[in-house]
C-alpha cells in the first residue's frame, strides 16, 4: 500500500499527530527505564545468601551478664536443640540480610602497613557452620579447641573460613588455604572456604566479602540464637524456643524473633515495594496510551466517515480501509518508538547521575519498541474495524 | 459568564460520555499518582520543629582524617565533651541512645526493652519538649551522674496507669532511677535528633537519662546503633578514650552571626587539635537541622523517583487529554463557528472552551482525590518505616485540585486556540 495518501493526510493533522507521536515517546521513555529498574530490583531480590534460608529460625535476646553466661547458654542452647523438630542450635552473629554487621579492614601484611578491602565478620559457637547450612567447598570446619572465649570484638582463635569471592579478591590465582591477614595486630590464617555466604547488608561486590570465626558464647557473644529446622515446623519452633528462653532466664528480653524468610524478606521490602509500584504505574502507562489512540483514531475515522465512503465507491476494499488505518497507526507509533528510545537514553543518564542506576542494556529498546508496536495495533483495531464497516452509500449523503 | 460556560461546559460533556469519561480518567489517574507520591515526599521531607528548626546546628569534626574532604557525621567523646565544656553556644546537647531493659514497680514484672536516651539538660528546652508532669533535670545534675530519669507519657501509661510518677523510681538493668518528669505528647517527625543511633523514622524514646550517668553506668551499654572505630580498641564498654565515633551532639545557635561565630570556633577547635597532633585534617562543618536532614538522605531515593515517575505518568496523561480535547473541540467546529458568526470573539470562544478543560479537570482532581486516598491506604498497609506518616491533610487537598484543575487548563490551552482560530464564514459554508 503506498505511503503517500497516508503521509499527506497526517500533513494535515499535523497536531493531532504531533500529540501521539509525544505521547508514545514519552510513555516509551518511561516504560523502557521502569522495566529496567524492576528486573534491576528482581535480579538484587535474587541473592543467594549461602545458608539454608527454608530450614533456619532465630531469635534474637538482649543477651546474658555475668561470669556464668557460658554456662547458661550452653544450658540455653541445650534446651533449644530438646524442642521437637530442631536439628541443631548455635550462637551466631549476624545473619546474612540481617542489617546488622561487624565489619573491619584487615592488615595484609604483619606490619599493617597495607589495608585489604571492607569485609564482614561472621562469629559462632560450636557447630554454627552446619547450623547455618553453609557450603564448603575447601578445607576443614573448626576444631573443638578453636572456639575459643571472647575478650574483645576480636575473637582470639587465629582460625577463620573465607567466602570464595573473598579469596579470590584478596588472593588472586592463588590457593587460599594457609593465606592470613592481621585485623589490630593479630593474625588470622585460613583453613577453609565458603561457597557463598552475604553480609549483614548487601554492599554490590562487596557483598560476599565475609569472613567467619569462631567463639565460645560468653557474655560478649550471647545475643543470637539460630536454630536448623524442620521447616514444616518454623512456625511452631519460633514460639516455643522463645517462650523456653524466656521461661529459663527470667530477665530476659527477646527483642525481636522469626524464621529467615521472614527476615529476608523484610530486607527486600522496600525494593518488592517498589517493583510492584512500577508495574502499576507501566500499566497504567499502557492502558492510558491505549485509550489514547482509540480515542484519537475514532475521532479520525468518524471525520473522515465521508472520505472512507468515498474511497470504498471508488472500489477500496474492507481491507484496504482496515489497512490504512493499521498502517497509520504503525507510522505514528514508530515515529514515537524513535523518538522514545533518544528519551529514554537521556532518561537513563538522569537516572544514572542521580539514582546510581547502571546504564540501559541496548537490548531494552528493542524489546520496548515491539511491546509498543504491538499495543498500538491493538488500540487501532477497534476503531479501524469500525472505518472499515463505512459503506459506500455514505459517500453519497451529505452531512 | 463563567456559570453560563459551565453550564455549556456540563451539556457538551454530557453529549459524549465516552469521551468525556476517558479524560477525567486520564487525569484522574495521573493526579493520583502524584498526589499520592507527593504525600510521602512532604510528609518525609517535613521540619520536624517548624519555628524552632533555624536555631538548630550539627557541627561535625574530622578526628579520623579518613574521608579526605568531609568531617565525620558522629563525634568522639573527647571532642563532644570538650565542646561541651567551652560552651560557645547558647544551648547544646549530646545525644546517644539504645534499648534499655526496664523494670515497672510491679514486683516480679518481666522487663521491657525500651528506646532510651542519654542526654544533657538542653536537650529538653532546646527541642521545645512539653511536659506533662514534673521537668527535665538540672544542669547540676548533669554534672553529677545523678540516677535521674525523665519518662515519655506512653511509658508512663504502661507502667504508672497515667498517674502522676514524678518522684518514683524505675530500675533500668540494675539500677534505680528517679523519675523527675513525664514527657506530654511529643513525636517530631523524622527523629531528627537521633538520626545516626535508632534511625529517621524509628519508634518513639521512653526514657532519657543524664549522659554522665549513661557513661558512669557504662555497663547500661547506651553507646548508639553505629559505633565507629577507626584505631585498635582497648575497652569496649569504656568507649571515653577509645578511637571511636559515637556521639551526636546539637547547638543552639539564636542568630546568624551566633552562627558564624560558632562556625568559627569550630575552625579554630579543629586547627588547635591538628597542631597538638590529634587530628590530620581540619575539616569541619556545621549543618543546620534541615541541611542536616538532607545531608543524611532521611527521604529515601526510592520516595523520590516514585514522585518522579508520578510526574511522568501525569506529562503522559496530559499529552494524552490534549489529544482528546483537541479531537472535542476539533469536532465542534461548526457550533463554534456559529457562535463567532452571531458575534462572540476569539476571547469569549476561548474562555468557553477553557471552562470546559478546566470542568473536566475538577472531576479529574475528584477521581484523582479517591485514587489518591486509596494509594495512601496501600502505603499505609505497606511495611516500611514511614509507613504510618502517608497521611493526606487540608493542604494536600487544596494540592490536588489546584493541580488538576491547572493541569487540564494547560492541556485545554492548545486545542482552545486551535479550535477558536476558526473562521466563522468557512465554517458556516462547509455546512
Amino acid at each position: 500500500m503506498a505511503l503517500h495518501p497516508i503521509l499527506s493526510s497526517l500533513r494535515r493533522h499535523k497536531l493531532a499527530a504531533l500529540l501521539i507521536v509525544l505521547e508514545i515517546a514519552v510513555a516509551c521513555a518511561i516504560l523502557c527505564n521502569a522495566v529496567f529498574v524492576i528486573r534491576e530490583r528482581l535480579q538484587r531480590m535474587q541473592v543467594t545468601t549461602g545458608v539454608a534460608e527454608h530450614e533456619l529460625v532465630w531469635i534474637k535476646t538482649d543477651g546474658i551478664d555475668g561470669d556464668d553466661a557460658g554456662a547458661r547458654l550452653e544450658r540455653n542452647l541445650a534446651a533449644l536443640r530438646g524442642l521437637a523438630g530442631v536439628r541443631s542450635a548455635a550462637l551466631a552473629f549476624p545473619l546474612p540480610l540481617a542489617n546488622t554487621s561487624m565489619n573491619f579492614n584487615p592488615e595484609l601484611d604483619a606490619a599493617g602497613t597495607k589495608h585489604g578491602p571492607n569485609i564482614g565478620m561472621y562469629l559462632g559457637s560450636p557447630g554454627y557452620l552446619d547450623t547455618l547450612g553453609v557450603k564448603r567447598v575447601a578445607g576443614r570446619d573448626f576444631a573443638a579447641a578453636e572456639y575459643d572465649a571472647m575478650d574483645s570484638w576480636q575473637p582470639r582463635s587465629p582460625a577463620m573460613l573465607v567466602t570464595r569471592a573473598l579469596a579470590a579478591r584478596l588472593w588472586p590465582g592463588q590457593d587460599p588455604l594457609g593465606q592470613a591477614f592481621w585485623v589490630g595486630g593479630r593474625r588470622y590464617a585460613v583453613i577453609g572456604v565458603v561457597d557463598h555466604l552475604v553480609r549483614g547488608d548487601l554492599r554490590g561486590s562487596a557483598s560476599e566479602y565475609a569472613v567467619m570465626m569462631a567463639a565460645r558464647p560468653n557474655r560478649l557473644f550471647s545475643g543470637l540464637y539460630v536454630l536448623r529446622v524442620d521447616p514444616a515446623a518454623r512456625g511452631r519452633i519460633v514460639r516455643e524456643a522463645a517462650d523456653t528462653l524466656l521461661r529459663l532466664n527470667p530477665t530476659m528480653l527477646v527483642n525481636d524473633k522469626g524464621t529467615y524468610a521472614e527476615l529476608r524478606a523484610a530486607y527486600f521490602r522496600q525494593d518488592r515495594a517498589m517493583a510492584w509500584l512500577l508495574a502499576a504505574v507501566c500499566a497504567g502507562l499502557l492502558a492510558i496510551t491505549a485509550l489514547g489512540i482509540v480515542g484519537l483514531t475514532s475521532f479520525w475515522v468518524s471525520q473522515r466517515s465521508r472520505q472512507i465512503g468515498i474511497r470504498r465507491a471508488l472500489g477500496a476494499t474492507r481491507g484496504d480501509i482496515l489497512r490504512y488505518f493499521q498502517l497509520e497507526n504503525l507510522l505514528l507509533v514508530g515515529a514515537g518508538i524513535a523518538a522514545g528510545m533518544l528519551l529514554a537514553y537521556a532518561l537513563n543518564l538522569l537516572l544514572m547521575k542521580h539514582y546510581e542506576l547502571p546504564r540501559l542494556p541496548l537490548s531494552y529498546l528493542p524489546v520496548g519498541a515491539l511491546a509498543l508496536w504491538l499495543l498500538g495495533q491493538l488500540a487501532v483495531l477497534g476503531p479501524a474495524l469500525r472505518a472499515a464497516a463505512v459503506p459506500p452509500v455514505v459517500a453519497t449523503r451529505s452531512v | 459568564m463563567f456559570g453560563y460556560y459551565f453550564g455549556l461546559a456540563l451539556r457538551s460533556l454530557r453529549r459524549t460520555p465516552v469521551l468525556t469519561a476517558l479524560m477525567v480518567l486520564a487525569i484522574g489517574m495521573g493526579i493520583g499518582a502524584c498526589i499520592t507520591t507527593l504525600t510521602v515526599l512532604r510528609v518525609l521531607s517535613g521540619d520536624p520543629l517548624p519555628g524552632r528548626s533555624g536555631r538548630l546546628y550539627y557541627p561535625q569534626l574530622d578526628p579520623t582524617g579518613r574521608r579526605n574532604t568531609e568531617p565525620e557525621a558522629l563525634m568522639t567523646y573527647l571532642d563532644a565533651a570538650n565542646l561541651w565544656r567551652e560552651h560557645r553556644a547558647d544551648r547544646q546537647a549530646i545525644v546517644v541512645s539504645a534499648n534499655v531493659k526496664v523494670f515497672g514497680p510491679q514486683p516480679g514484672a518481666r522487663p521491657q526493652g525500651v528506646s532510651t536516651v542519654a542526654t544533657t539538660a538542653d536537650f529538653f528546652p532546646m527541642f521545645g519538649v512539653p511536659f506533662a508532669h514534673g521537668a527535665a533535670w538540672s544542669a547540676d545534675e548533669d554534672r553529677d551522674k545523678a540516677r535521674v530519669a525523665v519518662i515519655s507519657a506512653a511509658l508512663n501509661d504502661r507502667l504508672f496507669g497515667g498517674a502522676d510518677s514524678v518522684g518514683r523510681s524505675i530500675r533500668l538493668d540494675r539500677w534505680d532511677f528517679r523519675i523527675v518528669g513525664v514527657l506530654g505528647a511529643w513525636h517530631p517527625q523524622p527523629r531528627f535528633y537521633d538520626l545516626l543511633g535508632a534511625g529517621a523514622f524509628a519508634g518513639g524514646d521512653d526514657v532519657f537519662i543524664p549522659f554522665a550517668t549513661s557513661r558512669d553506668l557504662a555497663e547500661l551499654g547506651i553507646q548508639g546503633a553505629g559505633v565507629d572505630c577507626w584505631g585498635q580498641l582497648t575497652d569496649e564498654v569504656h568507649l571515653e578514650n577509645q578511637p571511636c565515633l559515637w556521639l551526636q551532639y546539637w547547638v543552639e545557635l539564636d542568630t546568624p552571626a551566633r552562627a558564624a561565630a560558632y562556625r568559627d570556633y569550630l575552625r579554630r577547635y579543629a586547627m588547635q587539635q591538628k597542631a597538638l597532633g590529634r587530628y590530620t585534617h581540619a575539616h569541619v562543618a556545621l549543618r543546620d537541622l534541615m541541611e542536616w536532614l538532607a545531608y543524611n538522605q532521611v527521604v529515601p531515593a526510592d520516595v523520590r523517583l516514585q514522585a518522579w515517575l508520578a510526574f511522568g505518568f501525569l506529562l503522559v496523561c496530559l499529552l494524552n487529554t490534549v489529544g482528546l480535547l483537541l479531537a472535542r473541540f476539533l469536532r465542534r467546529r461548526g457550533e463554534i463557528g456559529v457562535r463567532r458568526a452571531l458575534g462572540a470573539s476569539r476571547l469569549d470562544v476561548f474562555g468557553q472552551l477553557l471552562v470546559e478543560s478546566g470542568t473536566v479537570g475538577l472531576a479529574g482532581g475528584g477521581l484523582g482525590l479517591l485514587l489518591a486516598l486509596a494509594g495512601l491506604w496501600a502505603v499505609r498497609h505497606s511495611p516500611s518505616d514511614y509507613a504510618r506518616l502517608a497521611q493526606l491533610d487540608a493542604t494536600m487537598l487544596g494540592v490536588t485540585f489546584a493541580l488538576a484543575v491547572c493541569a487540564s487548563l494547560l492541556a485545554g490551552l492548545l486545542p482552545a486556540w486551535r479550535a477558536c482560530q476558526v473562521p466563522p464564514a468557512l465554517q458556516l459554508k462547509v455546512n
